[in-house]
């Protein structure tokens, strides 16, 4: 099938403002979006800039605007992307990042808030000899968290995000929840601490944007809810 | 071109499974720089799905003798078995020592580590398949990544984010650093260091259907054949029997260990004929192979090049009385495989719990590699001499733990394994070296190569290069490989090199440019490539996943060894090493 691509460019080495470029390229139906930008970057434009690695939806490396929603350019087919957007797919990046180059954003502000709530396994007893004990109760109590692949498509898609840059972020709230909830974790205070203060889970006005975006299907406002509980009545329930 | 200069004891490049362990280790020590070309979280290892083996036997009895013999049949006798039974008796405690990290791995009812079969691994030396493979749902590669990237936050390990290096600085058979372009800017970086650590994962993608990531381009090899040294056993690269048809995706083996079977066209489970004890669980290799002489014998699906994975419920309890059968519901297998069913609804648009799933064989792990010892130290030749300072870890390199064929959940194991001893190994190794100086202009060689790219007007393009590269290696360096294909195959990797040389790209700026990035990956491929062509050409056995028409049969008599291969003025020189057997004698090899 012929698809049709309108993709916001942006180069600042050499144009003073973003343009929109428009390609028309050869496709399968079930081909991916990811696919279809190949095709424009290897057969039409080599300039076109974007970042991409496993093509199946785990890496989080593209995560960007596909018709207006925050997706992975890998895993939305180009049949329903067409449908959707009445017959041409518009590209753009990320909202609330710098852009470097067309597709791509800097991520270091959205590794920087992930790293604010000290997203490792906290446990300063010694290790037992074998594995720490944990049943499949409490593992499944932080499980949907798990997922994440830190590909910033729900902090991004937030509009307290979009309105303060210094909002901490759906994401780094689901890696903090991650921990919080896993029973063998001792950071719980400390994070929720972190969470409580004034770019923390506050800003959060539950516009669900997030729960749309997550490529992974991960339950974030409920995950947000949860931190917001634990903070109130200081219990983990 | 801004060139900077940044002095570290070591320097790991890639940050997937094996360079963020050894980054951990070394880091401890000495002060530790880790490049990659992705953030570490995009690394590969994160597509990882089936698990990681160890011989816990929290499920039922497991020794690790029964694991190294496992891994040695599987690698159908070619595995250094010294490190084999390392690998084997060390999982144990590395499995462990991640748990601890935080790893959210599954769990059974008394909150032990959950584990689940997987093919080639049995009990009591081949008796009947065993729980082997600690798992997390068919996440595992995911979490592990993300626990040692998040261990490494914590220890705050120095990264380099969206580095791409390009050259290894070896002056005198000596490690001095890396050259790197930063790929935001396009500036040099010249890292100097005592030694270097190569974990740049696979090289996949110089197949046209594979189940690897766009950025697995074999840089890591390729940076070092270039430097004169060897690589080991490339002609060996693993074809995993189920990617999803055309597109390559992995299904991974947990399907069938949790009960899924393969069927031709006829119905047939056509695996009971190839491996009558282990079936649908036998080693990769063979049934990659089996699949396709189902097709080349008319019974793939409606005569084409496809076989089902069939993992409906009632597919699997057809089976269930059978031995390893299991009994299974929608929900659980929901619960136990959810990625994969998410990749075929999504991909396929096909609900697996109703539909049967078509596939085909999706080249997938490369075998061979760097040839390091047990510590991780690259060798030079076939003494095992090694290197002074130069290290590797992971799918990159080659121990041999693998040896003609790896078993399911053996490379995550290998990464952890590895890379932790390479980590340490070279921690101490900084400690007692002393910085060898850095040649004048050592960014030389990468400023020449970037700007004869940038600056080219050739009428040759990457991409079609690469496609006819890729469809070249697929067509006469698959499963099935004889020596006119394999010729053919050598002579079109040379034409390609000469047309390479007059490349053109469209971006001739610095910033991001991925135009140029390409580009050079596609020389590394194309190295791979030629690597791997001439090795499988010079084999004339057939031995694991290298498997000659021309000679069916495994020679031990006369290839009971590993390949070495070179390239030295455009020539390809080999030589051999011998495999280390310690308890196993080879024997035939049946499932
Ligand atoms: C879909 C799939 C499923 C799998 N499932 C399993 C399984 O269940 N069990 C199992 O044991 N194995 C499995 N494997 C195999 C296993 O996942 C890989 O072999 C392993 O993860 C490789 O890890 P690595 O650390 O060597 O490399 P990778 O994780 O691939 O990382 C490579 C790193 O090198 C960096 N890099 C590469 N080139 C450069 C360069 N030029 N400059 C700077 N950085 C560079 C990359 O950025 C990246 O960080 C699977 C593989 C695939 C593809
Ligand atoms: S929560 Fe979902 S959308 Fe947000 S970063 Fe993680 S995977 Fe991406
Ligand atoms: S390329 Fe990895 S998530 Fe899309």
């Amino acid at each position: 099938m012929k698809v049709r691509l309108r993709i916001q460019r942006f180069n600042p080495e050499k144009d003073r403002k973003p343009w929109w470029g428009e390609y028309e390229v050869e496709a399968e139906p079930v081909d991916r979006v990811l696919d279809a930008l190949h095709y424009v970057k290897w057969y039409i434009d080599g300039t076109l800039t974007l970042r991409r690695s496993c093509a199946h939806g785990i890496c989080g490396s593209d995560a960007m605007r596909i018709n207006g929603r925050n997706r992975l350019a890998c895993k939305v087919l180009v049949r329903e992307a067409m449908e959707e957007g009445r017959g041409v797919i518009t590209v753009q990046p990320l909202l609330g990042l710098p852009v470097i180059k067309d597709l791509v954003v800097d991520m270091e502000p959205f590794f920087a808030n992930y790293r604010k709530v000290l997203p490792y396994l906290i446990n300063d007893d010694p290790p037992p000899e074998r594995e720490r004990l944990q049943t499949p109760e409490e593992r499944e109590r932080y499980d949907d968290t798990t997922k994440c692949i830190l590909c910033a498509a729900c902090t991004t898609s937030c509009p307290s995000f979009w309105a303060n840059r210094e909002y901490i972020g759906p994401a780094a709230i689901v890696q903090a929840h991650r921990f919080i909830f896993d029973s063998r974790d001792q950071g719980a205070t400390e994070r929720l601490r972190v969470l409580n203060e004034w770019f923390g889970v506050w800003r959060c006005r539950t516009i669900f944007n997030c729960v749309e975006a997550c490529p992974r299907g991960i339950n974030i406002t409920r995950a947000i809810e949860e931190v917001k509980l634990a903070i109130l009545t200081g219990r983990l329930a | 071109m801004n060139v900077h200069r940044h002095p570290f004891d070591a320097v790991v490049v890639g940050a997937g499974g094996a360079g963020l362990m050894a980054a951990l280790y070394a880091s401890k020590h000495v002060k530790t720089a880790v490049l990659s070309k992705l953030y570490p979280t995009r690394s590969h290892t994160g597509t990882a799905q089936g698990g990681i083996a160890a011989p816990l036997g929290n499920m039922e009895e497991d020794r690790p003798e029964w694991y190294a013999y496992d891994t040695v049949k599987g690698g159908d006798w070619l595995v250094d078995q010294d490190a084999a039974e390392l690998m084997a008796y060390e999982s144990i405690e590395v499995i462990i020592e991640l748990e601890h990290m935080g790893l959210p791995f599954d769990r059974t009812p008394d909150g032990k580590i959950a584990q689940r079969r997987f093919g080639g691994h049995t009990r009591n030396f081949g008796e009947a398949p065993v729980m082997r493979s600690c798992h997390s749902a068919d996440r595992t590669g995911h979490m592990i990544l993300q626990t040692l990237y998040q261990q490494c936050i914590k220890q705050n390990v120095i990264f380099f984010d969206e580095f791409f290096v390009t050259d290894l600085i070896l002056e005198d058979g000596t490690v001095r650093g890396v050259v790197a372009i930063e790929i935001a800017t396009g500036d040099i970086h010249v890292f100097h260091s005592k030694a270097v650590l190569f974990a740049t994962g696979g090289a996949g993608r110089i197949y046209k259907v594979t189940s690897n990531a766009h950025s697995l381009t074999g840089d890591g090899m390729a940076i070092v054949w270039r430097k004169g040294l060897p690589l080991e056993d490339m002609e060996f690269f693993q074809f995993h029997p189920t990617g999803i048809y055309k597109l390559g995706i992995l299904l991974s083996e947990a399907a069938r260990g949790e009960g899924a079977v393969l069927i031709n066209d006829k119905g047939e489970r056509f695996m009971e004929r190839y491996a009558p004890t282990l079936k649908d669980l036998a080693s990769r290799d063979v049934i990659s192979r089996a699949i396709y002489m189902e097709i080349r014998e008319g019974r793939g699906i409606g005569g084409k090049d496809y076989v089902y994975l069939d993992f409906r419920p009632e597919t699997i309890n057809r089976f269930k009385s059978a031995p390893g059968g299991m009994e299974v519901t929608a929900e659980y297998l929901e619960r136990k495989l959810p990625d994969i069913i998410e990749f075929v609804r999504v991909y396929l648009g096909i609900d697996p719990m109703r539909e049967p799933v078509p596939i085909q064989p999706t080249a997938h792990y490369a075998m061979g590699g760097i040839p390091t010892d047990v510590d991780g130290r690259a060798i030079r030749d076939e003494h095992n001499t090694p290197v002074p300072g130069l290290y590797a870890a992971g799918e990159v390199a080659c121990v041999s733990v693998h040896g003609a064929n790896r078993l399911g959940t053996n490379s995550l194991v290998d990464l952890v394994v590895f890379g932790r001893r390479a980590g340490r190994h070279m921690a101490e190794y900084c400690r007692q070296a002393d910085f060898a100086p850095l040649p004048p202009e050592p960014e030389a060689f990468t400023v020449e190569m970037v700007e004869r790219i940038r600056n080219g007007t050739g009428k040759e393009r990457a991409p079609i290069l690469r496609n006819e590269l890729q469809d070249t290696m697929q067509t006469h360096v698959s499963v099935f490989r004889e020596a006119s294909g394999l010729e053919t195959a050598i002579d079109k990797i040379r034409e390609l090199q000469e047309r390479y040389r007059h490349i053109r790209i469209d971006d001739k700026g610095y910033r991001f440019n991925t135009d140029l990035l390409e580009a050079i990956e596609l020389g590394f491929l194309l190295d791979v490539a030629e690597a791997t062509a001439f090795s499988a050409l010079n084999r004339t056995e057939s031995r694991g996943a290298h498997y000659r028409e021309d000679y069916p049969k495994r020679d031990d008599d006369n290839w009971l060894k590993h390949t070495l291969i070179w390239r030295q003025d455009g020539k390809v020189t080999f030589a051999y090493k011998p495999v280390v057997i310690t308890k196993w004698p080879p024997k035939e090899r049946k499932y």
